[in-house]
């Protein structure tokens, strides 16, 4: 079982110390692409952190069965499966959540994090740490993917949650929040090289934080040194 | 044999064997998901372009089933098609009484800008939609009915309104607006639009003169 503890590293690094976005820099396509407001940038994170979940816990309970040298061809396998019966089950029961997420289901086979958390963690460890894990680095990316939208759509449109009305249908064409009324737009930042200066921000102020908390544990604990 | 090419071969065949089990696994998993759930989605997708056809032409227009009444046209530069496209004809009570037609503006700030053009009998619009498009988002997207009306100046248009020299964009001294900052976008749709009613005032009396082809279902 786990304890409580061990969760919380896993969360910890999930959403911050591995952060897959700022930190590890996997999945930096869909990362990207999809980030240019607030409403695709949280649809892709939560799909991902679904699709992640469920592949780690596969990965994981089959771990013992599989030999070392074919353990990746095996994992991809069990991913593209998993992706592509999310994708059809989807299409098929629940339309109309499929044509807001249907666009990014298939990107997410190309999200090489999936990948990568299926072989660096969910292959050596119990099924449910690995869920725990997929989960905690998937809500990491769509964190990052939130706030990357939220700069690009404020920068681009003066708008937050544009196009939530797509989510949750026509009542919530009201939610739309115009933080800077009669905006003229900066096309830039909604464009793709938008994302890179946003996302380059970011990991700058995250580097920049880091090394400011360094230095205070540095000087906090002057013994150690 | 020696012993290690013996332990090699063993390894082999067992690494061949999970993976066989895993890949049929797979595969079957994919083919049973798939087999649930092809009949749901072909339905939706058959349920979405019968809207989308709905969007152009009203209801009210026709009383087959447009799907069944669906022909392959070749391309042709009035349509703006490099490839055999799509046309409805609409007939309510076996009289001709529309029809909707696939076009595409090739001249867009992106490219292709794709169309779906609802025509009645006197050939006045009765609808036009664009059904995909890569113009800038925020900015040459308002062509799109999801983000602005702008595509509904054109239901009741024809030929005759406005006279053939006004189908331009405002700024180009024609009748059409189109927002600053994006004119080639409209300017591409305002005459593909007009293309394609070239295109059914010249098909007009072929498609009148078509009798039902036998597929063809009542609504």
């Amino acid at each position: 079982m786990m304890t409580m503890s061990e969760f919380r590293s896993l969360f910890h690094n999930g959403l911050i110390k591995q952060n897959t976005g700022l930190v590890q820099l996997l999945g930096l396509c869909p990362l990207l692409a999809i980030s240019n407001n607030v409403v695709n940038a949280l649809s892709l994170g939560l799909a991902t952190t679904m699709v992640m979940a469920a592949s780690s816990g596969a990965v994981s309970s089959v771990r013992n069965f599989v030999p070392n040298e074919i353990r990746i061809p095996v994992f991809v396998l069990i991913i593209a499966a998993l992706v592509t019966v999310i994708d059809l089950s989807m299409n098929a029961f629940v339309h109309p959540l499929y044509l807001v997420l249907g666009i990014f289901i298939p990107l997410i086979t190309t999200n090489c994090i999936v990948l990568a958390r299926a072989d660096a963690f969910a292959a050596k460890n119990h099924p449910l740490h690995s869920v725990v894990d997929a989960v905690a680095m998937g809500l990491g990316l769509t964190l990052v993917l939130i706030v990357l939208g939220a700069i690009r759509e404020l920068a681009g449109k003066g708008t937050l949650l544009s196009g939530i009305d797509l989510v949750f249908g026509e009542a919530a064409k009201g939610w739309v929040l115009h933080v800077l009324p009669n905006y003229r737009g900066f096309l830039l930042a909604i464009l793709p090289p938008g994302a890179f200066l946003a996302l380059g921000m970011l990991i700058a102020a995250n580097n920049w934080n880091k090394a400011r908390v360094a230095r205070r544990v540095r000087h906090a604990v002057p013994a150690a040194a | 044999m020696t012993p290690q090419l013996q332990a090699a071969l063993k390894n082999a065949a067992r690494t061949a064997t999970v993976l066989f089990v895993f890949a049929t696994i797979g595969t079957a998993l994919l083919a049973f998901t798939h087999d649930r759930t092809e009949p749901t989605i072909a339905r939706g997708q058959l349920a979405a372009k019968r809207a989308l056809l709905g969007q152009v032409l009203p209801a009210a227009l026709y009383d087959n089933d447009l799907l069944t009444a669906e022909q392959s046209v070749p391309p042709d530069d009035l349509l703006g098609t490099r490839q055999p496209s799509s046309l409805w004809l609409a007939r309510r009570q076996g009289q001709f009484s529309g029809a909707a037609l696939e076009a595409v503006a090739p001249d867009g700030y992106g490219g292709d800008i794709n169309l779906l053009i609802g025509i009645d009998a006197a050939g006045r619009i009765t609808g036009v939609r664009v059904t995909a498009h890569h113009e800038t988002p925020g900015l040459g997207d308002y062509i799109e009915r999801a983000k602005s009306a702008w595509i509904d100046q054109f239901s009741g248009r024809s030929l005759t309104n406005p006279e053939p020299k006004d189908w331009r964009v405002a700024k180009d001294g024609g009748a059409f607006d189109a927002r600053a900052g994006a004119t080639i976008t409209p300017r591409a749709v305002v005459k593909a639009v007009k293309s394609a009613l070239d295109y059914f005032a010249r098909h007009r009396a072929a498609f009148a003169a078509a009798p039902p082809s036998v597929k063809e279902k009542k609504a």
